[in-house]
């Protein structure tokens, strides 16, 4: 288990309420699920105000998350807290999710982990200008390319150290590099082209 | 090897057009009426004499599962719920399917919900696969718009495909888990029975299945079941997709034959372990869950790839994801880490699982420093033993098996460190264990 505590009163803001695009987005959300049975479309609502709130999501976010469903504050509470895609506190605009998990670290994700560390910090702490932050995460499931980093919705696959700092180099000038393998590779096949599918004809 | 044209993912790599022009050129949606036509019994008794077992893990024959569903509605809908939660250390099968041949897994669904009865079907994708989901919300949304699935589709069987997502808990790859995640609730296994059968997503009948399974079905009902029964050994038939990572030098996906050696599955596909052969510590056969087979002639030299063959070395094959560790691995901080996945991921419910995972996390960790007494380590084997089937899920299982592999083969291992420590004390005080 995870202990998660929601962020300081300080840093929240007083009041939430989602834009008119996403408020007609919601109403496709929960209309995917049995009339009565709206309480499904919860995970898919606090993930879009967490974008929205960029990339974490404060206690009044959860509060309309639970109105707009029809659910005591408690309950969105509890779904805020358990899952730990849902940030609590403020999280940094490049947001590197780290797989720290066996293996990953049997292909070098130690090093990654100290690059982390010397350029942004310790783990969740958000760079002054709020760039960068953080975090090690358990198995991303994408291990036959590891190590991997997640920044975003994306993949950072087969990184070096060097790799890695080039990657946040250019998030840091403000681009976004090519996601996917970091080495001539196609995706998960193995390096130097599959061993299978040869006779395949393609289309 | 198995041949090219014995291959159910034809598109595994992405080298072709996942959309559904490239999956019919690859042989999906070709004469589905024509089989939903030789109706439910038929396809349920195909798939039970094809003798696939579930790709997700725990490896229940397919057809036996489906045939559990009731025969006719009392009322209440049924519904088929597709695992895409992958998150077992290791496992990285169903990302290759879900983003470069979602068509074998939208008309799977069709098929297993046409064979149990059920109107629609729900996919849970994990959270952090935000792009794989994009692309199987794209592949169903082309089946709606060819109307191979929806309301009044070609195929006279109303079917909604709805994909729905996590947001990153191992625990919800637990069927029931699963469902209670999809309810809108913490993803917090339930007590079985009754079993999801009989009440399932919103008290309904209900089966889940994973990924691998269902986009496999199609090509099982369309080539016949003696086909794939014809593929690995009796009990353990078909083809499988291998996720080989860790120390080998080509790490990668490969789809091959149930029963395939290791040694071979290694050598071939992920151009052998790192140093040789003769360089190999450990394997993990199936995914961080099962206990690892160490390296040695009547073990993973001789390691069978399937359900059978991973028992022979009481081991399982789990989902097919194999770890390799040479012998540069330190084995101990290599198993503490993945107790350290089963303490951040037990969903808190069980006491034996909420404390034992934590326990078991500090214990391994002060035995990677050789910070333990000789004694410990029974102890540690004794511990894992009252986790073990004594939590409401399998989690608590699949946290234990990996401990109690590593102190089967290695503890020499884990007393010489004991011995190093003890000759050459480090001037810290031993941690104490609450974090």
């Amino acid at each position: 288990m995870a202990v998660r505590r929601l962020a300081p009163a300080e840093v929240q803001p007083k009041s939430f309420a989602f834009t008119a695009e996403n408020r007609a987005w919601a109403e496709q959300e929960i209309a995917k699920y049995p009339p009565g049975r709206q309480a499904s479309a919860i995970i898919a609502l606090l993930w879009r105000a967490q974008e929205q709130c960029g990339g974490w999501l404060p206690e009044a976010a959860i509060r309309a998350v639970g109105d707009r469903l029809g659910l005591a504050h408690i309950r969105a509470l509890e779904v805020a807290t358990f899952y730990t895609m849902f940030n609590l506190t403020p999280v940094g605009r490049t947001y590197v999710q780290l797989c720290g998990t066996t293996p990953c670290v049997l292909r070098g994700a130690e090093d990654l982990k100290a690059v982390c560390r010397r350029r942004i910090g310790d783990e969740q702490h958000v760079t002054s200008e709020g760039q960068f932050s953080w975090i090690e995460v358990e198995c991303l499931g994408a291990c036959v390319n590891a190590p991997v980093v997640q920044i975003g919705a994306d993949y950072y696959e087969d990184l070096t150290a060097e790799g890695f700092e080039k990657i946040l180099d250019a998030f840091a000038a403000g681009r976004t590099p090519k996601p996917g393998p970091q080495v001539d590779r196609q995706l998960s096949a193995p390096v130097g082209g599959p061993t299978t599918l040869k006779t395949f004809e393609r289309t | 090897m198995l041949d090219d044209k014995d291959r159910v993912f034809r598109n595994l790599y992405g080298l072709d057009d996942w959309g559904l022009n490239g999956a019919r050129a690859r042989g999906a949606w070709d004469g589905t009426k024509t089989i939903l036509e030789k109706g439910r019994d038929w396809i349920v008794n195909e798939m039970k004499s094809s003798g696939q077992r579930g790709r997700g893990g725990a490896g229940f024959p397919t057809g036996l599962k489906w045939s559990f569903m009731p025969k006719q509605s009392d009322g209440r809908p049924h519904y088929l719920v597709v695992n895409a939660d992958e998150s077992e250390p290791g496992t990285c099968k169903d990302r290759e399917i879900m983003r470069h041949d979602p068509h074998l897994l939208v008309e799977g669904c069709l098929f297993a919900g046409f064979a149990m009865g059920a109107h629609a079907a729900y996919i849970y994708v994990r959270g952090e696969f935000i792009r794989e989901r994009q692309r199987l919300e794209a592949a169903v949304a082309q089946a709606y718009a060819a109307k191979l699935i929806g309301k009044n589709n070609v195929h006279d069987f109303d079917f909604d495909i709805y994909v729905h997502h996590g947001a990153g808990a191992y625990i919800c790859g637990e069927e029931t888990a699963l469902l209670e995640s999809l309810e809108g609730k913490k993803g917090m296994p339930r007590l079985k029975p009754p079993f999801p059968a009989n009440v399932g997503l919103y008290g309904c009948p209900t089966t889940v299945n994973n990924v691998e399974t269902i986009a496999q079905a199609p090509d099982i009902l369309r080539r016949g079941a003696a086909w794939f029964s014809g593929i690995g050994r009796p009990n353990n038939t078909g083809t499988k997709l291998f996720c080989i990572s860790g120390h080998v030098n080509r790490p990668c996906n490969v789809e091959e034959a149930m029963g395939i050696p290791l040694r071979e599955l290694v050598e071939k596909h992920a151009g052998g372990v790192r140093g040789g052969w003769d360089n190999l510590l450990a394997v993990i056969p199936g995914g961080s869950s099962m206990p690892l087979v160490p390296a040695g002639p009547d073990q993973a030299d001789t390691l069978l790839m399937d359900f059978d063959g991973c028992r022979e070395k009481k081991s399982a094959l789990g989902t097919a994801a194999v770890i390799v560790m040479d012998k540069s691995t330190d084995i101990v901080r290599a198993m503490a880490r993945i107790s350290y996945f089963y303490k951040h991921e037990s969903c808190g419910q069980c006491t034996p699982c909420r404390e034992g995972m934590g326990w078991m996390w500090r214990v391994l960790t002060r035995m990677a420093e050789g910070r333990a007494h000789k004694r410990e380590i029974d102890m540690l084997m004794d511990v894992t033993q009252r986790i073990e089937g004594h939590t409401i899920c399998a989690f608590g299982d699949g946290a234990a098996w990996p401990v109690q592999g590593l102190l089967r083969h290695f503890r020499p291992e884990i007393e010489r460190r004991i011995d190093q420590y003890a000759a050459n004390p480090h001037p810290e005080p031993v941690r104490v264990a609450a974090e």
